[in-house]
């Protein structure tokens, strides 16, 4: 396919590499640590280990994979208060695939659905509000988490929901948002980050101005990047172009993708149904403020946390478990002590080894080939 | 869950509640393209777009390189197969 080869073409990969190292050397010289890149984005993380591109970075760069996998900071609390909602004879409990793998602290959703709980995976919040069509006796929950990018989605379906006059819908609201994640992070104080790999989709809804505060403030770059592995390094190499002529800016280089100012319908679905919450509990990040979403009391009839009291659980992690530290970007999921022992994808111990998008799983997957094997990979 | 998954429209299903159906490398499901429609672009305008698809939502209109070049990448990751079984197994579980 000739429109793949452009994206993968080797000569091309080897091109940017050989522009990235020397520009590298530039900008980290009179360093004492490696330049350190956070990709905030899991689903850059997923292509990152895919195409073995961290090995073939040279030594002066490190990535630093963030939180932005959403499955992955949910703390196991938000499970549990999940599980307690399955345990109502009337609610049928709707969510994604990957949502219903996290561990609480007894058990995973899916576990609970094998002993017998009403929990159904979908595909859509809209399957979901089918499902509430066809089963007017019941209350059908969705368990809606995500960034910005399933954000819309869920206010559109409650939308649809009041357009219909659907009475026996609601959403159980884990929705996060990212900019105040970002600032979390810029704040913490274990942690030194010279740029930022931009998320793709979320830019696509929420446009380039919300990050301008990375630049202007913490005059930090953040270039936002595409998902194919020369969409990766471009925007590596973007980052250091910045870097060496000590500019901070926010650059776009999935233009193909996200406009400037983001998709006005969906910014639009998102207003109106939901609003900040004052704080929200991170799985290994702790609170951060104002980093999640609610629904709005306009919409008080598709609030679960409304209809039904919640027991609002805080379970810590096992103790066993680092994620923490890996999410923060301090611990590399290998140097975990559970790593690929007690904790694996099969079984995992820790949110991050559930999706193929989160940090440990991705290194367990991919982590172990050796850069030779990686490289080869690429390019073939 | 994060990926966006890239369709066809073939087939405007329902105007005035802005839901087509796309095709999905082979496969068909129905969407919601409120995010894509707008004075310039009415729902009618939309069939034959290429549309990049988040959890059953048209987001954005993509060209069909692009779309080409991220169901390859999609297949490649193991996204693909995922998102497929999802909505296989969406439809299963509630006919």
């Amino acid at each position: 396919m000739k429109y793949v080869d452009e994206f993968r073409d080797p000569e091309q990969a080897r091109k940017w590499l050989e522009k990235i190292s020397a520009l590298a050397k530039q900008v980290q010289a009179g360093k004492d640590r490696p330049l350190h890149i956070m990709e905030v984005c899991g689903g850059h993380t997923h292509t990152i280990f895919r195409y073995g591109i961290k090995q073939m970075l040279p030594p002066e760069i490190e990535l630093v994979h963030g939180p932005g996998c959403p499955v992955c900071v949910l703390p196991m609390g938000r499970v549990d208060d999940c599980l307690a909602l399955a345990e109502h004879p009337e609610v049928i409990l709707t969510t994604f695939g990957d949502a219903m793998r996290v561990p609480g602290s007894l058990k995973s959703l899916l576990q609970a659905k094998a002993e017998g709980a009403d929990v159904r995976m979908v595909y859509s919040p809209t399957d979901a509000l089918s499902i509430a069509r066809k089963h007017p006796d019941k209350e059908v929950v969705f368990f809606a988490l995500g960034f910005e990018t399933t954000m819309p989605s869920t206010a559109l379906t409650v939308l649809q929901a009041e357009e219909e006059g659907i009475k026996n819908f609601s959403l159980f609201c884990n929705h996060i948002t990212i900019i105040p994640t970002i600032k979390a992070i810029l704040d913490s104080p274990d942690l030194q980050l010279d740029g930022f790999l931009g998320p793709g989709h979320v830019s696509m809804i929420i446009g380039q101005h919300p990050y301008l505060f990375i630049a202007d403030e913490h005059k930090k770059p953040l270039v936002i990047a595409g998902f194919e592995p020369l969409d990766i390094l471009q925007s590596i190499w973007m980052i250091l172009n910045q870097l060496k002529e000590q500019r901070h800016e926010i650059e776009n280089q999935y233009g193909r993708v996200v406009q400037v100012e983001g998709n006005h319908n969906a910014l639009e679905a998102i207003e109106k149904v939901f609003e900040l919450r004052e704080f929200f509990e991170w799985r290994g990040l702790g609170s951060i403020e104002r980093s999640g979403v609610r629904v709005r009391e306009g919409y008080a009839l598709y609030d679960a946390e409304r209809k039904f009291s919640i027991p609002n659980l805080k379970i810590a992690d096992p103790k066993s478990c680092q994620c923490g530290e890996v999410l923060r970007g301090t611990l590399k999921p290998k140097d975990c002590k559970v790593f690929g022992t007690t904790c694996t994808p099969e079984t995992p111990l820790g949110a991050l080894m559930v999706s193929t998008e989160g940090a440990c799983a991705a290194y367990y997957s991919y982590g172990r080939m050796d850069s030779f094997e990686s490289k080869r990979e690429t390019t073939t | 869950m994060c990926l966006g998954i890239p369709g066809k429209i073939v087939e405007i299903t329902n105007a005035e509640n802005k839901l087509a159906l796309v095709d999905v490398a082979g496969v068909k499901r129905e969407v919601n393209i409120v995010c894509i429609v707008d004075d310039e672009h009415p729902p009618e305008s939309c069939l034959g777009d290429w549309v990049l698809i988040h959890v059953g939502f048209a987001m954005t209109r993509i060209n069909e390189e692009e779309a080409a070049r991220t169901l390859e990448l999609l297949h490649e990751l193991g996204e693909l197969q995922e998102e497929f079984q999802a909505m296989k197994n969406s439809e299963k579980e509630n006919p």
